[in-house]
């Protein structure tokens, strides 16, 4: 990338808040939870913004909002400068093609009932006016850029496989060559060897067609791989954000500590330190038991 | 030592429209008493079914074969369903991935811990409600005593697992077998379960078979590990050398697919990897 270029932003959150209110019964008194409390971030073209946290940490809903699924309760969301609020401002197709999500469970995010090929087909025939023929073609074409077969055109989701079934949700989701990408968890319902090849067909997409990625995850050696800047979250607050490198080779917060800590490592030298721990444990166990 | 479960030639097959389909095609497993055995393998490599076989929990299309079944020096092949059922939920127990699933809604965990201790241990009420709340002190539920009370759905991921646990230990078992315990829960609540469980092992002394598709649940908890990949065993080693130096060419690509372990920008994949190796097997 060259240096003189200024980067670009293409969003940017300001101050987003998303409460729920808990309705308490007929006479309790409702509570408000803040599902995403007062969160700053802003995210460069063609980098990844890896958002991770543990289940109820907000993330999701950030993601929703960000998608322009949901509205933020307050705060001011920026799309390549202009804010949005789709509260006020009825959505429109520009919006819509701009921002594209995919969803973590695959076997979920397709109609059952829907061939692929309308899958692919069905975004640009509500956004666009793209004739029939176009449409067809273009899904075809995208169907092979993830790595997909001509003949699976005509096959509904339930013959195929999970990793297969998010490439299709994948390249649902670049059919309106979006500029934003939001990947919630898109990578934690699949094997490990899917996972890779997943992983790596997101990351030569990026390179193709320029994406920026919000890239939702709670497993940080996946983080680790894909993302360029880094934000933890929890409980509906960011307590650390950094560049990748600084974020995993110093973490600040106590939370960012204990998640690195809780997660396994694979390490040789790591294991062979247990192994040698529970041998002795084991030994000294074994000798007054007996 | 003699083996507490030794398994020779072990294959289960189901009945489907396109012919008998093989989901564990002749496997041997034995674990000792005392020892951390992991299974680990993709969806569709059998690992699951393996263990339910055992368990006798798989639906009645499923056909079952094997040379030795052996638990404790007791012959399972011949035994009766009756029979059986004196080893299975007793001295062999089992926990599933999904807790929240394992548990029944409509009771309190308490009763559905004591209905264990006094169905199949035969204890008293009082001796029953007694014993639970030393179990779930043990398993790490704060409040036992209140919590005994409690539904499922009024308790988070972790807690139901850790009741799962309860139950599951609550007879001293000498086998317990965990299936993904782990799989539907956040890291950090991951790391306490996985040490409970090992903390569990290590004081009862009671053998443990953790079944998963997560290397980092290996690295962290067994001794030996059992690959598998669809339906046949690829490789047993023990946790180090499997790292260290693994020989089957399934186990090195699962290694090299670790998003940690990606040399430059690129993961390399087992369908690659097993594409390379295609002609060394044949």
């Amino acid at each position: 990338m060259a240096a003189d270029t200024s980067p670009e932003i293409v969003i940017e959150g300001r101050a987003i808040t998303r409460d729920y209110v808990m309705r308490a019964g007929l006479f309790g008194t409702p509570r408000v939870v803040h599902a995403v409390n007062g969160v700053d971030f802003a995210v460069e073209r063609g980098k990844t913004l890896a958002i991770v946290g543990e289940s109820g940490c907000g993330k999701s809903t950030l993601a929703r909002i960000i998608t322009l699924i949901d509205p933020a309760t307050n705060g001011t969301l920026l799309i390549e400068g202009q804010p949005v609020d789709i509260a006020r401002q009825p959505m429109t197709k520009a919006l819509r093609a701009t921002v594209q999500i995919v969803f973590q469970n695959p076997y979920g995010s397709l109609n059952p009932r829907q061939k692929v090929g309308d899958v692919l087909m069905e975004p640009l025939q509500l956004n666009t006016d793209t004739p029939a023929s176009e449409r067809r073609e273009r899904a075809m074409a995208m169907l092979q850029k993830v790595g997909l077969m001509p003949e699976h055109f005509n096959r509904y989701p339930h013959m195929f496989s999970g990793g297969q079934r998010q490439r299709i949700a994948i390249a649902r989701a670049l059919m309106l060559n979006p500029r934003l990408l939001v990947l919630d968890e898109p990578v934690s319902a699949l094997d490990l060897s899917v996972q890779a090849q997943v992983l790596n067909l997101l990351s030569d997409l990026q390179e193709e067609f320029d994406l920026t990625y919000v890239f939702i995850s709670h497993d940080l050696s996946v983080v680790r791989y894909l993302a360029d800047d880094v934000m933890v979250m929890l409980k509906g607050e960011v307590v650390e954000r950094g560049s990748r490198d600084v974020v995993f080779g110093d973490p600040q917060h106590e939370y960012t500590r204990k998640l690195f800590a809780a997660t396994p490592v694979t390490d040789v030298e790591a294991i062979r330190a247990r192994v040698a721990r529970r041998a002795q444990l084991l030994q000294t166990q074994s000798g007054p038991a007996t | 030592m003699a083996p507490i479960l030794e398994i020779r030639n072990l294959t289960v097959s189901f009945d489907t429209a396109a012919g008998p389909f093989k989901a564990v095609a002749g496997i041997d497993i034995s674990v000792s008493p005392r020892e951390v055995l992991a299974i680990v393998g993709e969806s569709g490599s059998g690992k699951s079914v393996a263990m339910l076989a055992v368990m006798g929990l798989l639906p009645p299309t499923a056909v079952v074969t094997a040379d030795v079944m052996r638990f404790d020096g007791q012959d399972m092949l011949p035994m009766s369903e009756r029979e059986r059922r004196r080893i299975i939920g007793r001295e062999i127990t089992m926990i599933f991935q999904e807790p929240m699933a394992s548990l029944n809604p409509c009771y309190t965990v308490g009763f559905q811990i004591e209905e264990v201790l006094r169905g199949i241990l035969g204890m008293s009420a009082r001796d029953a409600r007694k014993r639970a709340v030393e179990l779930f002190e043990a398993v790490g539920i704060p409040e036992p005593a209140e919590r005994l009370g409690s539904f499922p759905h009024q308790m988070s991921g972790g807690q139901c697992q850790r009741v799962m646990i309860a139950i599951a230990i609550a007879c001293n078992p000498k086998l317990l077998i965990a299936d993904e315990p782990t799989t539907a829960l956040d890291v950090t609540i991951q790391k306490q379960i996985l040490d409970l469980l090992m903390d569990l092992q290590e004081k009862h002394g009671m053998a443990l078979i953790i079944i998963t598709h997560d290397m980092g649940v290996v690295a962290e908890t067994a001794d030996r590990v059992v690959v598998q990949y669809q339906g046949k065993k690829m490789e047993e080693a023990d946790v180090l050398t499997l790292f260290e130096t693994p020989k089957n060419p399934y186990t090195r690509a699962l290694l090299s697919a670790l998003p940690e372990h990606a040399t430059g920008g690129r993961l390399s994949t087992v369908t690659d990897f097993m594409a390379a190796h295609q002609g060394e097997d044949a």
